[in-house]
């Protein structure tokens, strides 16, 4: 047992499921207390998070701080975790933004407090783990478990549609992943017909040798199911519903976060597992994200709700980092995942920012504001900074992983880099329209004119996003440091064209598959 | 590496970032009004110090090895992509580095002045600090990747000053106008970056900087993309960033509307520094550009013709701001011109002019503003250098020096530029860019006519700025009357130290004759058709010309009609509504669960309990599926 905890990966999955456990214990009407004691948790997992990153040498490129326990032997299932440097960065920016949210919800959250915060913390668990996993069968649990609590934190706490948002949300990304699961067993079944064992673990999976074609298929099921999750273009439909319906948290995690693991399935899984078929799809997957990035921009500009705006908006900013991800070149990808800590934070904070003007005035449409400039200055201040790192503004984080990808990715796609560019003009075009009717011009509405400005508990959840904003723009190094042996070893198995084909075996894997 | 480590670079850059926080974190009512102006226009005079010592350190040194760095530490490094932050402080990076401290300065000094109660004061000397941070940074950066963080900066604080009075919804779309227009040229300036750096990575060279660029440009001059060469299409790409930046035609038209922006901004960022960046580029890059004599020709005509057209706007405007404005339009299209017949130096020799005179006279026509209590429009101004001496005076200064007036400043370079323009452009453009030049007399003529002289057309009693507006101005006006005197050889040598001074050839005087004609044409003419009863009757004589060009040819109304009205329409009717929300959403998502949920509600008839039934089912079943085995 002890070790379960003293391996701090493992400790990070296990405290905010204890933590969720323990205010079972509180009752609802303590609601001070479930508040503080949510918050605590999630501070303290944050605190263990540093401690991982301190503890983690950036110069390896092997997986740290694994361990590895049998938990359904005869099955090849364990209990096995490790994670390297594009992991470490997915979880740092969990624990980073979980407290946050916690801390946004306390005036929102009248009714049913416990049962919020357990599922944030639940949620908070299962992030976690998708992150830390090398056990397929792990990593299947936890990347649906996650959705539970996602599905209640809109179908509770969501706005009026939440119950078809919610569904929606549950039901796309459900289908998705019923195929990769299809695919996982598919796999593993394989791998025990070519050397008789059982195993679920990633690692020795990347071995698998597999025929050409089954690669193809097994690669698109993955993909499909990452490519909802992302979401890729044209498989993006639940998000601006999932967004606007969400409460703030669940939007700042939704984007934050969860987008995020799509991703993160083609860097672990989809791509090492399948490097023949991600070679044949990587082009289709990299138009798809530049028509994202230009579809995203274009309608987020017509969008009158400020959610479904910065939800498009995450359409084309996802575009763009499958763009970086599918060219297999070192600075695009590492720019790929300095971006997907980028849309975190930058993305996370405009939901943050609206939820604040949410609070105030119960509405998001951009029409019910203008002006406010005068009335919350300093709202209007951190507003701009945020845009402006949505926006790519150099000397904020957004330009260097942009930057990266756009020059990476024109050595492999000329065409489709140059074409991602008009992101950069696009991205101003919409943001700058909200801005300019939200915070610009005279205070048309009366109600406006006496909006309090930010509150010192806003400051507080608002300021560290900030400040890695200003930090990761001016020295982006120490992020890219960690990532760089991890994008390596990515781009390595990318390139394994040759895998060893065992004669008879493989074949009726594709055979299979084909029909 | 090359150059001689210099720390004091950093400096230079420093001052104007502390400035930027003490006015934007400390604000009004920590700081006041008096404190903040004085250490804004302290934070940029400590700039100019910085810049000038470094200058005579760099004259100290030999022609040859004229080159300091400052490097602070490596900013972006992945795979093999390595960008420095670090800045170079050369011949080039020296003048335009004096220019922006200097000319800042003075115009801190006068918004002092000018701004004097303003709600937002600052706020307003905040961005003008991080304006002149981001301007340094543009013009020190040791690669173009920093010297890109430093040409999106100018462009955020030209955004933010345009829009100063955000409460007015006209001026904050003007500013969000020329974000966005700038943006359009940074596009084109990125992909021109990333095609430079994919093409010399490819040939093993990772690094940036300007100096091994310039060492391996070469390796470029045989490769060829789409059919064009290499540094051909890269130059271009280059410089429609340029035209962004330095308003040139066709993304010249967010200029204009930029004088929405309180005045001394316009004479600081939108005259004399941020504008002349995409000129600054050029000469950076002139070795790439040289490689490339396709690229330089477009360089050359999209100069003349921008300078023509927008002389000839500059012909009608009634409001005295958007006079100067075309007017910088067109002198930009003049530095232009020059650099795309290969005279760079003569693009930065009109650069400096340019940014004195054209400083001062916005600053005048700031002072008029003010003394008006904000009227801009000159047929309701006149007569007011009787009520107004010492703005009548020194902006009579800037009038004759843009006029091209024998022995003042714009005058050199001008006539310099139509010299080489002359030899390496052909007879035509050089026969447009005089004419041009007769235009800009005459509009700066008629301003000056319809404002300061005849008899007076408004009501109420003008006053004559402060001292702390009119200061400035003398300054700017002593460089406008003998700067161009004062540098023309200097400033050759220094930036060019295999200069040789050009002999001076009976061509060339006859050349210079013929401009200094046009310009007195314009001058002439301009007197004579300002009188109400001609101008009259020439506008009822050409009434569809003077209709077309009062109205700026339309290009405002035709890029609104021809691109932003259909992108707008496409995406909200065919992209969201048709193919979003009804294709993918309705027909593809919430069908497949409609299909599905009645596909259950009838299978759920079929079980209905009845064991009959299912034994039927049953049965077909085994016989269908024994009819299949066999």
């Amino acid at each position: 047992m002890m070790e379960f905890l003293s391996n701090p990966l493992s400790a990070l999955i296990l405290l905010p499921a204890a933590a969720a456990l323990a205010l079972l214990a509180v009752p609802e009407r303590n609601g001070a207390l479930l508040k503080n004691l949510a918050l605590l948790a999630s501070v303290l997992v944050f605190a263990v998070s540093v401690r991982l990153y301190l503890g983690f040498d950036p110069s390896l490129a092997a997986m740290q701080f694994q361990l590895d326990r049998p938990w359904l032997p005869a099955y090849g299932i364990h209990y096995y975790l490790g994670i390297d440097g594009i992991s470490l960065l997915m979880i740092l920016l969990t624990t980073l933004l979980t407290p946050i949210a916690i801390l946004a919800s306390f005036n929102y959250i009248k009714e049913a407090q416990r049962a919020y915060y357990i599922c944030l913390l639940f949620l908070e668990a299962s992030m976690i783990g998708v992150f830390a996993a090398l056990d397929l069968f792990a990593f299947y649990l936890f990347w649906e478990g996650m959705l539970i609590p996602m599905y209640f934190l809109i179908g509770v706490w969501g706005g009026p549609r939440r119950i078809y948002a919610a569904l929606k949300f549950f039901i796309y990304t459900m289908a998705g992943s019923v195929l990769m699961l299809v695919a996982i067993l598919w796999l593993v079944s394989a791998r025990h017909a070519i050397d008789g064992v059982w195993t679920f673990s990633i690692p020795a999976l990347y071995g698998t040798p597999l025929e050409h074609q089954a690669q193809f298929w097994l690669f698109a099921a993955f993909a499909l199911a990452f490519a909802v999750k992302v979401p890729l273009f044209p498989f993006h439909t639940w998000l601006p519903d999932a967004h606007v319906e969400a409460p703030t948290a669940g939007s700042v995690l939704l984007a934050g976060v969860l987008l995020k693991m799509g991703v993160y399935g083609y860097l672990r899984l989809a791509v090492p597992l399948f490097p023949q078929g991600a070679a044949e799809f990587a082009p289709w997957l990299a138009v798809l994200g530049v028509t994202g990035i230009i579809y995203g921009s274009l309608v987020a500009w017509t969008q009158r709700d400020m959610k479904k705006l910065v939800a498009y908006s995450s359409v084309a900013h996802l575009g763009i980092v499958i763009l970086g991800v599918m060219a297999f070149e070192p600075a695009a990808v590492a720019g790929a995942v300095l971006q997907m800590v980028n849309h975190g934070l930058s993305t996370g904070a405009l939901f943050l920012l609206v939820g604040v003007l949410y609070e105030r005035r119960h509405t998001r449409m951009i029409e019910d504001y203008g002006g406010l400039a005068k009335s919350m200055p300093m709202f209007s201040v951190v507003l701009m900074i945020v845009m402006l790192s949505s926006i790519g503004l150099p000397g904020l984080n957004g330009f260097v992983g942009e930057a990266l990808i756009l020059f990476g990715s024109f050595k492999v796609y000329p065409w489709l880099a140059g074409a991602a560019v008009a992101g950069v003009i696009l991205s101003a075009v919409y943001m700058l329209g909200m801005y300019q009717a939200a915070v610009f011009g005279p205070l048309r509405h009366t109600e406006n004119k006496i909006l309090p400005d930010l509150s010192v508990r806003e400051w507080l959840y608002l300021a560290p996003l900030l400040l890695f904003i200003v930090l990761i723009g001016v020295r982006p190094n120490p992020l890219l440091k960690l990532a760089m042996p991890a994008v390596n070893n990515y781009i390595t198995m990318s390139q394994r064209q040759t895998a060893p084909v065992l004669p008879g075996i493989s074949l009726s894997v594709g055979r299979g598959e084909e029909k | 590496m090359e150059g001689n480590y210099y720390p004091l670079l950093k400096w230079i850059l420093a001052a104007p970032l502390a400035g930027f926080a003490l006015n934007g974190l400390l604000g009004k009512k920590l700081l006041g009004e008096k404190a903040g102006g004085i250490a804004g226009s302290l934070a940029i005079f400590i700039s100019f110090v910085f810049a000038a010592l470094s200058f005579s350190d760099l004259l100290n040194l030999p022609p040859e090895n004229r080159l300091l760095r400052d490097t602070l530490f490596n900013w972006i490094s992945a795979g093999s992509f390595s960008v420095d932050a670090a800045f170079r402080f050369d011949p080039l990076s020296a003048v335009m580095a004096l220019i922006v401290t200097g000319v800042s300065f003075l115009i801190h000094v006068y918004s002092t002045g000018y701004m004097k109660g303003d709600a937002g004061f600052n706020r307003y000397f905040a961005y003008l600090n991080l304006f002149v941070f981001f301007m340094l940074t543009l013009v020190l950066a040791d690669n173009p990747l920093v010297m890109f963080v430093g040409w999106e900066g100018v462009g955020l604080c030209s955004y933010l000053l345009i829009g100063f009075w955000y409460e007015d919804p006209e001026k904050a779309s003007a500013g969000k106008k020329a974000f966005i227009t700038n943006r359009v040229g940074d596009a084109g300036f990125l992909i021109g970056l990333m095609l430079l750096w994919a093409l010399l990575s490819s040939n093993g060279v990772f690094s940036m900087d300007f100096a091994s660029l310039e060492k391996n440009a070469p390796l470029l001059a045989s490769a060829t993309v789409l059919g064009m060469a290499a540094p051909t299409l890269i130059c271009l790409l280059l410089f429609f960033g340029a035209t962004g930046k330095s308003a040139q035609f066709p993304l010249f038209v967010w200029l204009p509307d930029a004088m929405a922006g309180p005045t001394p901004v316009s004479a600081l960022i939108h005259a004399a520094t941020m504008v002349t960046a995409g000129v600054y580029m050029l000469a950076r890059l002139h070795f790439l550009y040289e490689l490339a004599p396709k690229a330089m020709e477009v360089v050359l005509l999209v100069g003349c013709f921008t300078a023509f057209f927008a002389a000839v706007i500059g012909l009608l405007q009634k409001d005295i701001k958007k006079v100067l404005a075309y007017s910088t339009v067109s002198q930009l299209g003049y530095m232009f011109m020059a650099a795309g017949a290969g005279a760079f130096s003569a693009a930065v020799f009109h650069l400096a002019t340019h940014a004195f005179f054209k400083a001062l006279l916005f600053l005048g026509a700031g002072s008029v503003i003010h003394g008006m209590s904000g009227e801009q429009d000159m047929f309701k101004m006149g007569g007011l250098k009787k009520e107004m001496p010492f703005t009548f005076l020194l902006m009579a200064a800037g009038w004759l020096a843009i006029a091209g007036v024998p022995g003042l400043s714009g005058f050199y370079s001008k006539d310099l530029i139509l010299e080489k323009v002359f030899e390496h452009g052909g007879m035509l453009v050089w026969a447009v860019g005089v004419l041009t030049a007769a235009l800009t007399a005459f509009y700066t003529t008629r301003l000056f006519v319809l404002t300061f002289l005849r008899a007076k057309r408004a009501e109420g009693h003008a006053h004559e700025s402060p001292l702390s507006m009119t200061l400035p101005m003398a300054a700017l006006a002593v460089l406008a009357v003998a700067g161009g005197f004062l540098l023309k050889d200097r400033l050759f040598l220094f930036l060019d130290p295999a200069f040789v001074q050009p002999e001076h050839t009976s061509q060339a005087a006859r050349l210079m004759l013929v401009s200094v004609a046009a310009g007195l044409a314009g001058i002439a003419a301009a007197f004579v058709l300002t009188l109400p009863k001609t101008a009259a009757a020439l506008k009822s004589a050409a009434a569809p010309l003077h209709s077309l060009i009062f109205h700026k040819f339309y290009v405002d109304e035709i890029y609104a009609f021809a691109v932003i009205k259909p992108l707008k329409l496409v995406s909200d009717k065919v992209l969201f509504r048709f193919f979003d929300a009804g294709l993918i959403d309705g027909v593809l998502v919430n069908g497949t669960a409609k299909v599905s949920y009645a596909a259950g509600r009838a299978l759920a008839k079929v079980q209905n309990g009845r064991l009959d039934l299912y034994a039927l089912v049953f049965a077909i079943g085994v016989a269908l599926m024994l009819f299949w085995v066999i």
